[in-house]
């Protein structure tokens, strides 16, 4: 197995990292939105992993744990509340739910 | 009788107590009943107390009475205790007497008044707080007694309260004695800060041993208290409201503005007579202010047409005769002419009320005129009552009183001829405006019609004033003539005799001159106002002589100096700030913060891209920071 460098996976995450963010911000659909996050977090657990294999330290592999963790947690509470948003507003759209506004 | 001393001022206490609390459940004869017989009660203890007095002087001078202790602090103390020496005397005797009598009149005067019983309750309230303040043993318990007569003068002039001129009137009075009082307190103070005391006995006597005789603290506490004396008694720079306080009913005028409540300054400084004589410029000052108080209020009242405005003017001006008297160093004759004019001018207060009941409330003179016949009983009295006023030679005792007080212009230690002449001029413009007075209302043409003539109750005590009028003249004679001299005899005991000038003129001189200028007085008044006079009309023709007439009659104008010096300015810098500068900071800030939030507030408007684009910006502006710091 080649070993790769640690800047290539990086370039890696911060590619997967942009195309989240662009995600986020193109995206009317909730769900779509989430998915783009998750993707987010996922370039953030990569980096993690690659920061550790670079230093040969188990510390990035156990954050990764963490963020896996965490992200499920924030999908299971973020689903149940896409459910209660079309269950109100009978849509998904960002652009419609401007309800706390000023 | 001496231990009933506390009943002279407890009895109106306790009948203003009685109106004021169960007073609209009370019938009129029974408030009628408390209001004038709590007095006429106090009255006769005050009598039969001074006849003991008079009998037997207490070797001390004074009888005395601890009621209990007020305050006591550090190294002030206070408390409520009554003494009763020469000089209480004569005025706890007028006020009582003068007050019985003046309650009785109004038993029948405000019978038809619908609030009755406030009426009694603030007199009896009045009555309490002047004998408060004439038998208070220190200055503490006088300055209560001394506001609460300040009090009871603001609720009854402005007693009819719904018309608008009279509570003005009432507000005027109010604000321009609390000028005096204001002075007279920071005397106090001084006073206390030199003598560390208050108790009126002890300043007397520790006064002379702590200050030099004409000393700057001395002349300055002089002074002060001759301030309170000015704001109190109406006296030159202060003596605009009592005209207007007139408007009260006709008792209230006859009892607090003409016999006892403006004579409390008199009352002051012959109080503090120690601490005037070791001042001989607060004398000066004393002397000049009324000699110059009572020429200019005798000319205002030379014009005035409202009845009882004349008798106003010439209360300024008789009170003007006592603080001449005081300034010169005639005590007894002071106090004589107070105790004089307390009787002539209540009459003539209470027959004025009677006139203006009579006629339908009609209060321009020359709009009443041949009452003569129709109301004979008020007729004599109301002659009796003016020619005392006049000081007809003799027959009245205001002839005695003012006699004494001309001659002592002149002849006493302070005296001065000047003085004498404007006080002389002063006795020929009384005369001469109370002859005018007599022969517009009774004589002439009857302008207005009676109505229903006074009753019993009011005619009555008309009667007693009026005999006592001419009476009391006759227990002080001028030395040359009798030695009859039973008042300074009793008022001595309490205040230095006057000493004289040497190398005077005969005091017979004098007499002539004073009887002379009263009878000329007399004289010019028949001349112009009896029928119709020539003279008369063609001065009424001359433009000159009206505007005179004109200035006369609103008082020398003081009331607008006042209004242009004081009154105009500071309207005029509160019209400045109305809106406040000092505010203007704090607004400001007030006003920016609203502004951003308004700004800012556009930024939140709900949408979830928005935020991010706003978390993203802020996130790379940090890591921007850091890579470039």
């Amino acid at each position: 197995m080649s070993t790769l460098h640690a800047h290539t996976v990086l370039i890696v995450a911060a590619i997967l990292f942009v195309l989240g963010l662009a995600g986020v911000l193109t995206r009317k659909n909730i769900i779509f939105m989430l998915l783009s996050i998750e993707i987010m977090l996922n370039a953030a657990g990569l980096a993690f992993v690659a920061a550790g294999s670079r230093w040969q330290q188990p510390d990035g592999q156990v954050m990764y744990l963490f963020i896996l963790a965490m992200a499920a947690a924030e999908v299971s509470v973020a689903l149940a509340l896409v459910l209660q948003i079309q269950h109100q507003h009978k849509t998904l759209d960002v652009e419609e739910l401007r309800e706390l506004k000023d | 009788m001496q231990q009933y001393l506390y009943l002279i001022p407890a009895l109106p206490l306790l009948g203003f107590l009685v109106l004021s609390m169960a007073g609209k459940h009370l019938s009129r004869n029974l408030i009628a009943g408390v209001g004038a017989g709590s007095i006429c009660a106090s009255a006769l203890i005050a009598l039969l107390i001074s006849a003991g007095f008079l009998q037997s002087p207490p070797e001390t001078g004074a009888y005395t009475q601890v009621l209990w202790h007020w305050f006591a602090t550090s190294n002030l103390s206070a408390n409520i205790s009554l003494r009763m020496d020469a000089l209480s005397l004569v005025f706890i005797c007028i006020i009582t007497f003068i007050g019985a009598l003046i309650h009785i009149y109004s038993v029948a005067f405000m019978r038809e008044d619908r609030d009755y019983a406030r009426f009694f309750a603030s007199m009896n309230l009045f009555v309490c707080a002047m004998l408060t303040l004439v038998m208070a043993d220190n200055l503490v318990l006088m300055y209560l007694g001394w506001e609460g007569v300040g009090l009871c003068s603001y609720l009854l002039i402005g007693f009819w309260y719904e018309t608008p001129n009279n509570y003005r009137a009432a507000n005027k009075a109010f604000v321009i004695t609390r000028i005096g009082d204001t002075a007279m307190i920071i005397g106090l103070f001084l006073l206390f800060k030199e003598l560390g005391t208050l108790y009126i006995p002890d300043i007397l006597a520790k006064a002379s041993q702590q200050f030099g005789s004409g000393s700057d603290t001395i002349t300055l506490i002089a002074l002060l208290l001759l301030s309170g004396g000015i704001g109190k008694s109406a006296q030159l720079p202060l003596q605009t409201w009592l005209p207007d306080a007139m408007a009260g009913p006709s008792p209230v005028s006859a009892l607090i503005h003409a016999a006892t409540m403006v004579t409390a300054g008199v009352y002051l400084i012959a109080r503090m007579h120690t601490l005037f004589e070791l001042s001989p410029i607060a004398m000066q000052v004393t002397a000049i202010i009324g000699a110059a108080t009572l020429f200019i209020a005798g000319c205002s009242a030379m014009v005035q047409t409202d009845i009882k405005r004349i008798l106003a003017y010439s209360t300024i001006s008789q009170i003007g005769y006592m603080f001449l008297a005081l300034g010169v160093g005639a005590w007894s004759a002071a106090i004589f002419h107070f105790f004089t004019h307390a009787f002539f001018k209540a009459l003539l207060f209470l027959a004025a009320g009677a006139v203006i009941e009579t006629l339908h409330h009609e209060h321009d003179i020359f709009k009443m005129g041949g009452l003569r016949k129709k109301m004979p009983v008020i007729f004599y009295t109301f002659t009796i009552g003016a020619a005392a006023l006049a000081a007809l030679p003799l027959v009245t005792a205001g002839f005695f009183s003012k006699d004494q007080i001309l001659w002592y212009a002149w002849s006493a230690n302070g005296g001065h001829p000047v003085l004498w002449t404007l006080a002389l001029m002063g006795a020929f413009i009384t005369a001469f405006y109370s002859t005018r007075l007599i022969l517009v209302v009774f004589w002439g043409e009857m302008k207005t019609t009676p109505g229903h003539l006074p009753g019993k109750a009011m005619t009555i005590p008309l009667v007693i004033l009026a005999f006592f009028s001419v009476a009391v003249g006759w227990i002080e004679w001028p030395h040359n003539i009798l030695h009859v001299s039973l008042f300074s005899e009793l008022v001595q005991q309490a205040l230095p005799a006057t000493t004289l000038k040497s190398g005077l003129p005969p005091e017979i001189v004098f007499q002539f001159i004073a009887v002379v200028v009263s009878l000329l007085g007399i004289y010019t008044g028949y001349v112009l106002y009896y029928g119709q006079s020539e003279l008369l009309m063609r001065w009424k023709q001359s433009e000159g002589l009206m505007n005179v007439r004109h200035f006369l009659y609103k008082g020398w104008k003081f009331d607008q100096l006042y209004d242009m010096l004081l009154v105009r300015p500071f309207l005029f810098i509160t019209g400045i700030n109305k809106s406040d500068v000092s505010d203007k900071l704090y607004t400001a800030i007030a006003n920016a913060n609203l502004y951003l939030n308004r700004i800012f507030s556009v930024s939140q408007n709900g949408s979830l891209r928005w935020y991010v684009t706003g978390v993203l910006i802020g996130i790379l502006f940090i890591i921007t920071l850091q890579l470039l710091l």
